[in-house]
This record gives structure tokens, sequence and C-alpha cells, in this order.
């Protein structure tokens, strides 16, 4: 390439990088004006378990509101962006969502790194966001602009540490996948198991990308532990529980709430036979007596899922249920005011929703109790209530 | 007449690239979402450095890098380190960025190049998955949870807070793009340009007439991962939080196809391409959830109708439409 040859470009890249925008302008026109409510969810990554039925639950919800005339009779809109649980790929689309869509308020992601890695960017675009992610480092302290509807990774943990204290178990092992929900559940077993009188007797983390952890769990096995938590989200705790299998370990084995979807036992087969974790009541809310307040909820969202997708529902995507509907509702009493929607999601109080029933302030930006948890165990390939 | 207008045009395209950079901040503030372009233009400014750098070292000279990701992350983590770690100016963050990168570069240098092809390949490769390890597994970077990077402020003046808008470090990455862009032209320009192309020609002929090519070698590397740091840097405060995928193999891969698309062996395609790549999926956005398949086809026919990348197509393109016969290549 010659000098005089290279010297060329320069107004042509101006034509193309013009170019491009003129035709990116024409596709964003647009004629009403319906109420625009953000979605960030993983589909095509490793969290895709989680966020699918989070998306098709959100698709199914706003099919519902506008069935029924919409909100205050604007149309709802939603514009759901992939993450593939890229933290970069979701910072960039909740500034797209903000700054191109111009949406009232985002609901997800649905992993906790990336949850943890939007936090600023929210609070700096001032945009009303309702996380589908578990860790407690989310809304604790509490951010003026970020709130969360899943059970914290510490309200689950102190759940099976109380379940295990039951049962007389006092040596555990824990193994946790590496990123920001694993580290998460690393942070809250270190902590709480010295008041369940229960001790860590050995920390072993892998990655989600691996296909064999048995060096971990040989080493595991190796120890006095009674029993096993794996902390982890479906693809990585199916990995594990295969391997377990094959080491043929028979310490109990728990699991994170990071595993209560259906796609869970079908990845691990047999090999999820026995497992224990904690979760909302949706996965048994067959078992729950008719008083249970959330119990009309629970049966409805998972006859209307069922009915549209042919899927179990699963808490995943009652996340998303919750996230939305809070905004909605939001939405109904504050219009499209911005600063208006965020102050009415703090005022959320005695919202039933799918995870639990939802009680918002300054303080608390996440609103459920440690008694919207239930212990559940996989018998026969299927969610049994425990306690 | 025209004849004389197309001169000018010849003359000062630089020029003329720097007032569209400068210009297009106006032109997008009439658009309404014109604030989300020009975070998007940011971006393609941030992976420009890089690719220019990258475009240097194999464009140039010849040497190939498939972990470039790892300069662009030690930049990015030295900045974010000595900001939140230390409570540092984030001008030591670069001032480090710049000199890190340079040291690593020129301890690396000496092993690593010489080997070539598919050996060098593999071990820039290797040298990308060591860093990434690091990155993940070392305390100070907050491992695989990632770190948060505080905002870029100058004299207590925030560069990209909500008030001002994306426009400002727009200005700031753009003009740190067109200088490093500026100094990049009149390298390949100079003596040790023509070094460097002639290493990629023949190693052993340019040996031969007395090009010392391992110290070209070594410069033009250096060079390459202080532009990888200084992006970093730049991305670190931009995006306000670090995670080591961010600085895998696939960021690597990213970057190389940037230089690919807009063609190797020119400093216009390495800016060329890296905002074709930034942007297209913006503009994909159309095709919904198909987005990735029309984005992975137009990669595919892009390489195959131009193996030489755009900036060739283009400059033809040009030549044809002045006028002008091809002169030298």
């Amino acid at each position: 390439m010659g000098r005089k040859k290279g010297k060329l470009f320069g107004i042509l890249v101006m034509c193309v990088v013009s170019g491009l925008f003129l035709v990116q302008t024409a596709f964003s026109a647009e004629s009403k004006k319906p109420y625009k409510i953000g979605a960030i969810f993983d589909i095509s990554g490793k969290a895709s378990a989680l966020g699918t039925p989070e998306k098709q639950t959100a698709e199914m919800v706003v099919e519902q509101v506008n069935k029924a005339g919409g909100i205050n009779g604007h149309p709802l809109e939603l514009v759901f962006y992939d993450t593939a649980s890229d933290t970069q790929k979701a910072i960039e689309s909740v500034n797209k969502l903000v700054k191109k869509d111009k949406v009232l308020a985002i609901i997800g992601p649905s992993t906790s790194g990336e949850s943890m890695a939007i936090i600023e960017t929210i609070q700096n675009n001032e945009i009303p966001n309702i996380s589908c992610a578990a860790r407690i480092e989310i809304t604790d302290p509490p951010k003026k602009w970020v709130f969360k509807t899943p059970q914290t990774d510490r309200q689950a943990m102190a759940k099976i540490l109380g379940y295990m204290k039951k049962q007389g178990i006092k040596k555990i092992a824990f193994m946790s996948v590496e990123g920001g929900f694993g580290s998460g559940g690393l942070v809250q077993v270190d902590s709480l198991s010295p008041e369940f009188g229960i001790e860590v007797v050995a920390r072993e983390k892998f990655s989600e990308d691996d296909t064999n952890m048995t060096t971990q769990l040989t080493k595991i096995r190796g120890t006095d532990a009674q029993a096993l938590i794996v902390w982890c989200t479906d693809k990585g705790s199916a990995k594990v529980a295969s391997n377990i299998r094959q080491l043929g370990m028979t310490i109990p084995i728990f699991m994170s709430h990071g595993i209560a979807s259906m796609k869970f036992i079908e990845q691990a087969k047999e090999a999820a036979e026995g497992i224990i974790f904690p979760a909302g009541r949706l996965l048994v809310f067959d078992s729950l007596p008719d008083t249970d307040p959330q119990k009309k909820v629970l049966a409805k969202y998972a006859a209307d899922f069922k009915a549209k997708y042919n899927t179990t529902a699963d808490t995943f995507g009652g996340h998303a249920w919750d996230a939305l509907n809070i905004v909605i509702r939001a939405i109904e009493k504050a219009g499209d005011d911005i600063n208006r929607i965020r102050d009415e999601i703090e005022k959320t109080k005695n919202f039933v929703g799918i995870g639990g029933v939802f009680n918002f302030s300054e303080k608390d930006h996440h609103g459920l109790g440690p008694e919207s948890l239930v212990m559940i165990k996989i018998v026969n390939g299927k969610w049994t209530y425990l306690e | 007449m025209i004849k004389r207008v197309w001169k000018v045009i010849e003359q000062f395209h630089f020029l003329l690239f720097c007032l569209l950079v400068l210009s297009l901040p106006l032109i997008l503030r009439r658009f309404e979402a014109g604030d989300y372009y020009l975070s998007v233009l940011v971006l393609a400014g941030i992976s420009s450095i890089v690719v220019i750098g990258l475009n240097l070292l194999m464009g140039y000279a010849g040497q190939i890098s498939l972990g470039h990701a790892a300069f662009f992350g030690l930049g990015a983590y030295s900045s974010g380190i000595v900001t939140i770690r230390y409570g540092l100016s984030p001008w030591l963050g670069f001032a480090l960025s710049i000199g890190l990168n340079a040291v690593v570069a020129y301890i690396l240098a000496e092993p690593i190049l010489k080997l070539k092809g598919h050996y060098l390949a593999m071990a820039t490769l290797g040298l990308g998955m060591i860093f990434l390890t690091l990155f993940s597994n070392l305390a100070i970077t907050g491992g695989s949870e990632g770190l948060s990077v505080a905002k870029l402020s100058i004299l207590g003046y925030v560069l990209n807070s909500r008030e001002l808008k994306e426009v400002n470090y727009y200005y700031f990455t753009w003009s740190i793009a067109l200088l490093l862009m500026h100094l990049a032209l009149n390298l390949v320009n100079s003596r040790v340009g023509r070094a460097l192309r002639a290493i990629h020609a023949s190693e052993i002929a340019a040996h031969s007439i007395g090009v010392d090519i391992a110290k070209f070698k070594t410069q033009v590397f250096v060079i390459s991962a202080v532009y990888a740091g200084v992006a970093g840097s730049i991305f670190a405060h931009y995006s306000t939080f670090l995670c080591p995928p961010d600085f895998g193999l696939t960021q690597s891969i990213r970057l190389l196809t940037m230089g690919v698309i807009g063609g190797m062996s020119s400093i216009w395609g390495a800016v060329l391409g890296a905002a074709i790549l930034t942007m297209l999926p913006q503009l994909l956005d159309v095709f919904a959830e198909y987005d990735i398949l029309v984005y992975g086809l137009v990669l595919i026919l892009a390489i195959i109708f131009m193996p030489q990348g755009m900036s060739q197509k283009i400059s033809l393109g040009w030549e044809k439409l002045t006028g002008q016969g091809s002169q030298g290549s």
C-alpha cells in the first residue's frame, strides 16, 4: 500500500460512518407513544436456563396487560436485549435502553455478575432497575435506583444451613462456581456457618466451562465432610451432579436456588435424584395449604405459562413476573414520570408475587423475608416439598 | 476543477477526518437517540486505538498476535487498580498502564518474537491465556467477581457524568485516538515503517540489507502493546466495570477481525474496521433475534469479496472515481 493510496481513505471513511447513521435513524421512527419497559436477560449464554423463562414470562405478562387494555389506556411495549451473561453486553444494553429506546424502567439481568456490573451505569443514568439476580450485595447496601426480586443468596444459604443443623450435620464441604454468584455463595457460607455450629472443611472452585470436576470432588471425598453444598446455576450444577454419581459419593448433596428449573433435572437426569435445595414456593405450589396467600397467584402463573409455552414454569420466570408486575403497578400510579416510578416501586407493600410477598422500603430494596423459601428434594425426577 | 477538489481532499484527508470526528456530536445532537450513538462511537474509538496498534504489528511487521486482549486488559486493570485500590489519580493509572505495557511487552518480545508463523500464533495465544488466568485469580483484580472503576475526572470535573452525557468522553477518546492515529500514519511512512514492511516481506532479505530485525520487531511490539494499554485505560473509566472475560480470547479475536475486515496493512483500515464492527450489531437490530446470523453472513461475505480488507477496496474505488491510475503498491 503506497503512501498516495493510503492517503485516500479519509473522506470515504466519513461517508461510510455517516451513511451507517442515516440507515440507523430511518428505522427508529415511530408514531404512537406506548409505555416502554426494558428487559435484559441471558437467552444464549451460560445462564440461558434462567433468562429464557424470564423473557418468556415478561412477554406473556405484556401480552396479558395489552389484551386487558394496557396501562391506563397506553399499550405496554417490552424492549428486550440478550446479554449472553456478558457483563459488557449488559452495560451496553442498559445504555441503549436508556439513551436510544427511552424506556421507563429496566427489568433483569439474570445473573449476579451482570447485575453487579450494571449498578454504576443504572445509578448514573437514573433509571429504575429491578434485578432478577440473587446476590445480596445487589441491594445491600441499598442503591437508590436498584431493586431486586429473587431471594438473596444469604437467605438461601441460611435456609440450607438451618436444615442441615436439624439433620445433625456438623462438617460440610463447599464447592462454588467462579464468578459473581459463586463468590457470593462462598462469602455467605463462611459468614453464616459458625452461627449454625457448622464447620466448612473444604472449599473448592470450578469454572462453568470445565467439563469435569472430579479433581475437586476427589479432594472433598478425602475429607470428613458429612454433606456437600454446590453453589452454581443449572449447567455447572448438572455436571457436578453427574461427576458425584460417577465417583459413587454417597453424602447428601445440597445445591443453591440456582437449580430451581426443570432444565437442571433434564440435564442431570438420574444424577439429580436426592438433591436438596431451597427455592420459592412455585415449584411445589400443589402441596401448599389453601390458606397460603400465594397459592392462587402461583397456580394461575403456572397454568398460564404451561398453556402458552407447554413447559413447566420455574422460579426464574417468577422473578421476572414479580419484577415486571411491580414496575407495571408503579407506572399505573406514576405514568411516565421516571422519578415517580422509582418512588412508587419503593412504596410497594404486600405485593403477592411468585417469589413471595414483597414489602419494599427506603432501606430494603429486596423486600422478601426468609419465610419465602422452602426446602425441596428431587425425587423420581420431580420436586417434592420437604419443609 | 473537479480534479482540484479531489486533490484538495486527498491532500487534507486526515484534517477532514478530524473535522468529521469533531463535528459528529453536533450532527448527532439533532437525533433523539444521538447520545446513544455517541456512546457507540466512544467504544468504536477505543477499539480503533487497539486495532491501529495491532495493524502496526500484524499488517506492517507481519507478526501475528492472538493475545492482544491481554495488553488491553493490562491497561484497563492498571487504571482500575490504581484508582480504586489505591485511590490515586486516574492519570497515574494512565501512566502506569503505558509504562507497564511497555515493560511487559519489552520483556516478552525477546523470546516470543523469535518464533514464526504458527508457533508465534500459539505463543501469543498462550500469552493471552496466562494473562486471563491472572486477571481471574489475583485478589487485586477482584478476580472473576469483577472490579468497579471510578469515572474519569479532570480537576474534580467528572468527564462522563449524567449531566454531560457522552459528549465529553467522546471528545476525550477521539482526540487521543486521532493523535495516536497521526503518530501511526507518520510512523508507517517513515524509515521505521519501511523497515517493518521489509521484515514482513522477507526477514532474510531485510536482514541482508542491514535492517536490525530484532530491534524493529521489539519496538513495534512495544508500541502495539502501549496502544492497547492506552485504549484499556480509556475503556476502564468508560465502562466502569471490568470483568476477566472482557479480556479473553474472544476479545482478541474480535480485535483481529476488526483489523482483517478493515484491512490489516492500513491505519485507516484499522479505524474503519473498528467502527464498522462496533456499529454493525447496532444496525442489525432490525433483524431482532436473527442479528447474529446476519452479522456472521456480513463477515463471511466481507472476507470472500474483500480479502485485503475494506480499505483496499475503497482506495481502488477512489482511484476509479478520480480517474487516477494505480500507482505502485
